[in-house]
Order: C-alpha cells, then sequence, then structure tokens
C-alpha cells in the first residue's frame, strides 16, 4: 500500500493487482465493481446532504436569513432529518397515471448523473473510466435525464406536470448544442477529448487563462447553457413553482421526490466538475508557465482539493445566480439559445480555431 | 370529463393544425394567485386564449354582516376585506359615519389618520414588491420586501397593538393617541427606507430579465382601463388619473403636496413602476406631515350608540389597490339597512381577462402580481 494524497495511482494500482493476485478473472472484476460502486452511492448521498445543506445556507446569506439552525451544530443534521423524513413518507401515486413509467422516470432521471460521475477525474489517478472519448460520454449519458423529466411528466397524468416536462424537453434538447459547442472550443486547443490528457494540458496554466478571449466567451456559454440544462434557476422553467406549483415532478412524494431532489443536485456537481476540469484545470494547481518556486508552491496544495475547491466555487457562482435573477419565459429562453448563444459559440469556435493556427494562446 | 370542470359557456375549439385547446385550472390552491382564488385558463400549448376567474372561495358576507351591526362595529369587519390596507379600509368607513353625523373632525386626528394610511400604503406595496419578484422567480426580494415591511408593523404595534388588521380607527376619530415614540420611528424608518428602497430597483427594476418578462406585456389600453373600472395603480398605469386623494380629498390630503404618477404604457412594467414612484411618494407625503401634528382632541364626541340619519352615504378612498367606495344606507336604526362596499380588487380583476389574452401562462403570473390582488378584498 503505497498511499499518497498526492498520487492516487500507486495506491489504486495496488487495490487492482492485490484483487488479481487473489481472486480468479471475473470474480476480481465484479468485487472491483462493487467497491467502486459502493463509494460512488456514499459518495452520492454526502455530496446530496453537503449541496442542499450548501443551498439552503447560500440562498439564506442571499436573503439575509440563517437558513437553518435548529437541527444539529448550526441545522447540519437538518438536510439527515429531511432524507430520514422523506423516506419514510408514503409514496402516493395518482389515479389515472400510468404507474410503470411513473416509478421507471423517478430511477431514469438518478441514472444519468451517476453514469457521468463515472467519467470525472477527482484527482490525479482517482478516475473510473478514462475513456478516450471522456467528454462526448459526460454529454452523451447527461442527455438521459431529459427522458425521466418526460417521462414523469407524461405518466403523472396531470396537465401540470406535463406542461412543465414539454418546456423542460425544448429547453434541454436545445441547450446540449451550446453546452457541447463550448466545451469543443476547448477540445481544439487540447486535441483531445480524454479527460487526463484535457487536464495534463493545462499543466503550464489553465485554459481559462491560456485559451485568450474565446475561451472566457466559451466559459461564459458553457456556466450559462449548462445551468440551462440542469433545469436550475433562472431557467428554472420546468419546475417554475409560481406558474406549474411543482412542474414535473409535482405528483411526487417521499423518496421518489428524493430522487429528483438528489438528481438536479448530483447534475449540477457534475456540470461544474466539467467546467473545472475543461475550463479550470481539474486537480491540476495554479501553474504560471514555468515558475518553479511558484509552481511548486502551488503543489503542495493535495490536488483534490484544488478539484473540490474549484468544483464548489462554480457551484457558488451558479448559486449565486439562482437566487438574484427572475426566472425566463419558456420563448425568451428558446430565444436566447438559437438566436444568441448558438450563433456565438459557432463564431467562437471559428475565432478559436484562428487563434490555435496562429498559435496566439499561451 | 370536460363537463365536470368546465362551465358550459367554454366547449373547447379545434383549430386548423388540428392541436386542441385544453383546460387548466389554477387555483383556488395555487402558489400565485395569492389566496383562494380559481382561474379557468383555456390554453393552447403555452398560449393563454381565456381566462374566467371564479371567485367566492372566502366569500364571508361582511356586507349582510353589517346590516346588523352598529357603527362601530362595522369598522372591525372591514379590516379583513384587504387586509394589506387594513387602516384605509377603516378610515372610509369612519369618514362615512362621520359625513353622516356632520361631525367636526380635530385637526390631529386627519394629520394622524394620514401619516398612518401613507405608511400602510407603503407596507402594502413593500410587500407586493417582494411577492411580484417571487412570482417571476426572484425568491431573493420576497424576503427583501417583507424585511422593510417589519418596520411598519413594529410601528404600528407600537401605536395601536397590532400589527395588521389594527383598528386604529373609530367613528369620530382614533382609539388612542399616538406612541410618543411614533414621530422618531416614523422618521428612523424613513431615513432607512430611502436608502432601501433605490435597492430595490437594483435588484429587479434594472435586471434585463425582469424588464424582458414585464415590457410590453399585459397592456391595458386607457379606454378599457375606464370601462373596466380598474383605479388605483393599475388604472394610473393605463393613463386613468383615477387618484381619490387628488381627485377628492380627504383627511389632510388637501394640504399636503404630492405628484399623482401616471404612466401611459399600461403594461406589466408601467403597473410596476407607478407602484415604485408611489412609494417616493408617500414618503414625502409623511415627511410634510409628521413634524407638524397639531395638538388637540384625538376624537369628536360621539353618542354611544349612532344612530345615521336617515338617508344615502357615500365616501371613496384610495387603498393600496385603488378605489374603495363604501355606500351606506340608513333608515334611522342603530345599524345600516344596507351596507355596500365597491371594492378595486374586483374591478381590477375582471380586465384580467382581456389584459392576459395572448400571453403565455408565465406572463398570466406576471400580469395577476402587477395587479396585486388581494382576494379576500375581492370576495368580501
Amino acid at each position: 500500500m503505497n498511499f499518497s494524497i498526492y498520487d492516487f495511482t500507486g495506491f489504486v494500482n495496488s487495490i487492482h493487482s492485490w484483487l488479481n493476485e487473489n481472486f480468479s478473472s471475473p470474480i476480481g472484476d465484479i468485487i472491483g465493481m462493487a467497491i467502486i460502486g459502493i463509494c460512488f452511492l456514499t459518495f452520492l448521498a454526502l455530496l446530496g446532504l453537503t449541496l442542499v445543506y450548501a443551498e439552503r445556507k447560500i440562498c439564506a446569506l442571499f436573503q439575509q436569513r440563517l437558513g437553518p439552525m435548529r437541527v444539529g451544530f448550526w441545522g447540519t443534521a437538518q438536510t439527515l432529518a429531511d432524507i430520514i423524513k422523506l423516506i419514510f413518507k408514503e409514496s402516493l401515486i395518482t389515479k389515472n397515471s400510468d404507474k410503470f413509467l411513473f416509478n421507471l422516470a423517478a430511477f431514469v432521471v438518478m441514472i444519468s448523473p451517476v453514469m457521468a460521475m463515472a467519467a470525472i477525474p477527482f484527482a490525479k489517478g482517482l478516475h473510473v473510466l478514462d475513456f478516450d472519448i471522456g467528454i462526448f460520454f459526460i454529454t452523451a449519458v447527461s442527455s438521459i435525464g431529459v427522458t425521466g423529466i418526460l417521462l414523469a411528466g407524461w405518466s403523472s397524468n396531470n396537465k401540470y406536470s406535463l406542461i412543465g416536462a414539454m418546456r423542460s424537453g425544448a429547453q434541454i434538447v436545445s441547450y446540449e448544442l451550446s453546452v457541447l459547442l463550448s466545451l469543443l472550443t476547448i477540445i481544439i486547443l487540447t486535441g483531445s477529448l480524454q479527460l487526463s490528457e484535457i487536464i495534463e494540458s493545462q499543466r503550464n496554466g489553465w485554459w481559462i487563462f491560456k485559451g485568450n478571449i474565446p475561451a472566457i466567451i466559451a466559459f461564459v456559454i458553457f456556466i450559462v447553457s449548462s445551468t440551462a440544462e440542469s433545469n436550475r434557476g433562472p431557467f428554472d422553467i420546468a419546475e417554475a413553482e409560481s406558474e406549474l406549483t411543482a412542474g414535473f415532478h409535482t405528483e411526487y412524494s417521499g423518496i421518489k421526490f428524493a430522487f429528483f431532489f438528489l438528481a438536479e443536485y448530483v447534475n449540477l456537481f457534475i456540470i461544474a466538475a466539467v467546467g473545472a476540469t475543461v475550463f479550470f484545470g481539474g486537480w491540476m494547481p495554479l501553474h504560471i508557465g514555468n515558475i518553479e518556486f511558484f509552481n511548486n508552491a502551488m503543489d503542495l496544495i493535495p490536488p483534490v482539493f484544488w478539484f473540490f475547491g474549484k468544483v464548489f466555487a462554480l457551484i457558488f457562482l451558479m448559486m449565486w445566480f439562482k437566487w438574484t435573477f427572475p426566472r425566463l419565459r419558456i420563448d425568451q429562453m428558446l430565444t436566447l439559445e438559437w438566436k444568441y448563444l448558438l450563433p456565438i459559440n459557432l463564431a467562437n469556435i471559428l475565432l478559436m480555431s484562428l487563434v490555435s493556427l496562429n498559435g496566439w494562446y499561451f | 370529463m370536460l363537463e365536470l370542470i368546465t362551465d358550459t359557456e367554454t366547449e373547447p375549439t379545434v383549430n386548423k393544425t388540428e392541436t386542441q385547446e385544453y383546460f387548466v385550472n389554477m387555483g383556488p390552491q395555487h402558489p400565485s394567485t395569492h389566496g383562494v382564488l380559481r382561474l379557468l385558463l383555456t390554453l393552447d400549448g403555452e398560449i393563454v386564449k381565456k381566462v374566467e376567474p371564479h371567485i367566492g372561495f372566502i366569500h364571508r358576507s361582511i356586507e349582510k354582516m353589517c346590516e346588523k351591526d352598529s357603527y362601530q362595529q362595522i369598522v372591525h369587519l372591514t379590516d379583513r376585506m384587504d387586509y394589506l390596507s387594513c387602516h384605509i379600509n377603516n378610515e372610509a368607513v369612519c369618514l362615512t359615519v362621520e359625513n353622516g353625523l356632520q361631525l367636526e373632525i380635530p385637526e390631529r386626528v386627519k394629520v394622524i389618520r394620514t401619516i398612518i394610511s401613507e405608511l400602510t400604503r407603503l407596507a402594502s406595496h413593500q410587500l407586493w414588491w417582494g411577492v411580484m419578484g417571487m412570482d417571476l422567480g426572484a425568491i431573493t426580494s420576497f424576503l427583501y420586501g417583507f424585511r422593510d415591511r417589519e418596520l411598519i408593523t413594529d410601528i404600528f404595534e407600537e401605536t395601536c397593538g397590532a400589527r395588521l388588521t389594527m383598528n386604529y380607527n373609530i367613528p369620530g376619530g382614533l382609539m388612542f393617541d399616538i406612541h410618543p415614540n411614533f414621530q422618531k420611528r416614523t422618521k428612523d424608518f424613513l431615513k432607512y427606507f430611502k436608502e432601501k428602497l433605490p435597492e430595490y430597483d437594483e435588484l429587479l427594476t434594472g435586471n434585463i430579465i425582469f424588464t424582458e418578462r414585464t415590457k410590453g406585456i399585459g397592456i391595458l389600453s386607457h379606454e378599457d382601463a375606464i370601462s373596466f373600472g380598474v383605479t388605483g395603480p393599475s388604472g394610473r398605469a393605463s393613463g386613468f388619473a383615477c387618484d381619490i386623494r387628488k381627485k377628492i380629498p380627504y383627511s389632510a390630503y388637501d394640504r399636503v403636496e404630492f405628484k399623482e404618477i401616471i404612466y401611459t404604457e399600461g403594461d406589466s412594467f408601467a403597473r410596476y413602476k407607478v407602484r415604485i414612484d408611489e412609494m417616493w411618494q408617500s414618503m414625502y407625503i409623511i415627511e410634510q406631515l409628521i413634524d407638524n401634528i397639531p395638538e388637540g382632541e384625538i376624537k369628536a364626541k360621539t353618542k354611544a350608540v349612532i344612530k345615521l340619519p336617515p338617508g344615502e352615504y357615500y365616501q371613496r378612498v384610495e387603498t393600496a389597490r385603488g378605489d374603495l367606495g363604501v355606500f351606506i344606507i340608513s333608515d334611522n336604526k342603530k345599524s345600516p339597512y344596507r351596507v355596500k362596499f365597491r371594492s378595486p380588487g374586483f374591478s381590477n380583476l375582471s380586465a384580467l381577462n382581456t389584459m392576459s389574452q395572448g400571453f403565455k401562462i408565465a406572463d398570466l403570473v406576471a400580469i395577476m402580481s402587477t395587479l396585486d390582488l388581494v382576494i379576500p378584498d375581492i370576495d368580501r
């Protein structure tokens, strides 16, 4: 066991080889998968608790309140208490709903963020699937989520749910284009879709600093369109509690509601993680060119802290504008995507190609 | 199924592209109807084709109850109508009774009533501003509005013991004299709120999403405003000069200087701006009066049992929502023969269908919010 917080490669490899030595080929792999699965489930549960607590405290901060304060120290056990309540609550199903699809939807919504989670590099060597098409994989599986939302809206037998689901269908399908195109802008510079290589290419500086103006434009588009893709304010028209009561999950209660709730926060984490990886170097510490002294000082902070620091900074940014801006209307939202973001994005890719060809980046 | 949820007149029509219009029941339990209002929406996709308000869920027959109560008791019923302008409602009834008795009201009473009326208007507009933001999805504004309103309700609490339904007025004057702290606290509040009101503009008025959501939405023309009887800030946003404080001044409004805010656009943004500007005017009115409260009695002498001379009496006041009319027919008994309230919310709601046709569901919520409906005021 050669455990090091700076580099998990050796640690992960030693577990892997230990499994291979002690078990025959398929059983060792299955045990490996089970360990990863348990780790992810624990991580998801902790992530959900943390992010819900963070959102409550952060929105309280913007609204001049204290937020939860009663359960546990500074209300830290409040989300835990809520989860326990949701688990023990009766799960109601409306009378004329399509019960199979109604139950399925909650799981479909959960599947996509969990799958996307597998491709995210948490630290050096702490990476489940390092595909050579990493970015493509994440964007592909994260679009499965919209199926769950459409199923939930359709099967609930509720007009509000249906309107919410249709809105969300139009919205997610449109904004996926912008998310992918803004990521492609950086891919032009890295020349690879593999996440570990994208991070490695930022060894002498993050793309947001190195990539000149088009990288900054791409980041702004990414943060706007990925917020829209995850159905969060100011783009939460699918839920729109003042118009559609709760949109597509109006009829869900108990643990199935908790799935929708958790999926929203896990999606938020994944977006922030992808943004941090592509634009801010993932777990790569802040390096400036070849200044040895500075780079070595930054390397003292373990990569895993860099990763989570960046991710939570981006999450804070997204919570910030959720709690500040009013909600857009459906047509304004589609106008924003098709008339503004998409053309700007295409022009930006062209600009980035020019920058890349002429070597105008650092 | 359709017959069960709709009225007979509204049959869904099939249009040429073979899509079908459908019904949605918005309310009586819905977050943005602000109470138990049921709206029957005919929708074509997201587009609102028709809005039918169904009212009466919170009807408490206040007008009928007034017919068996004494004139002092009637006052206490009125603050349950438009609970956000409770003081102004009370004042309306008191003024009607005082006119009927031809009482000479002390100057001190008139000035204090005017100050508290304007404070009520401020509190009501603050709450409206918060809720307006919340209806458009900006939940933070809700808490900002309530934060500032809290200071006004604290002043009310110190003055008369109640924070919402105040009952400070009685026919002939006021129930108690003002608290010694009243002037100081009100001045402190004005100083505080003058700094906070520009914050409202920063958070919502200047926001591009907000202006996009409200400009050109829910247009009520000048003619429609008059024919529907839309009064108050909603009417004034359509260029209908209907401020009772200017037209038929009552209490101390004849001695103060203030501007009647009029916009001509008639859209949601104009209705929003009218109320924001009115908050500045209300503060200006209070400033003129707060240091000049005359000394004197706090009530005129009335008999224990008030009997109005036979006849008909009508008094109009400007509440935070518009023109409130109180009509009393007396037959020289200790309770009135008939009481009728012309509530502003009822007339304002009637224009909702005209205003929201052709706009989206999200716009309907914004339009309803700018009308500033208080459902107990509509149902009474």
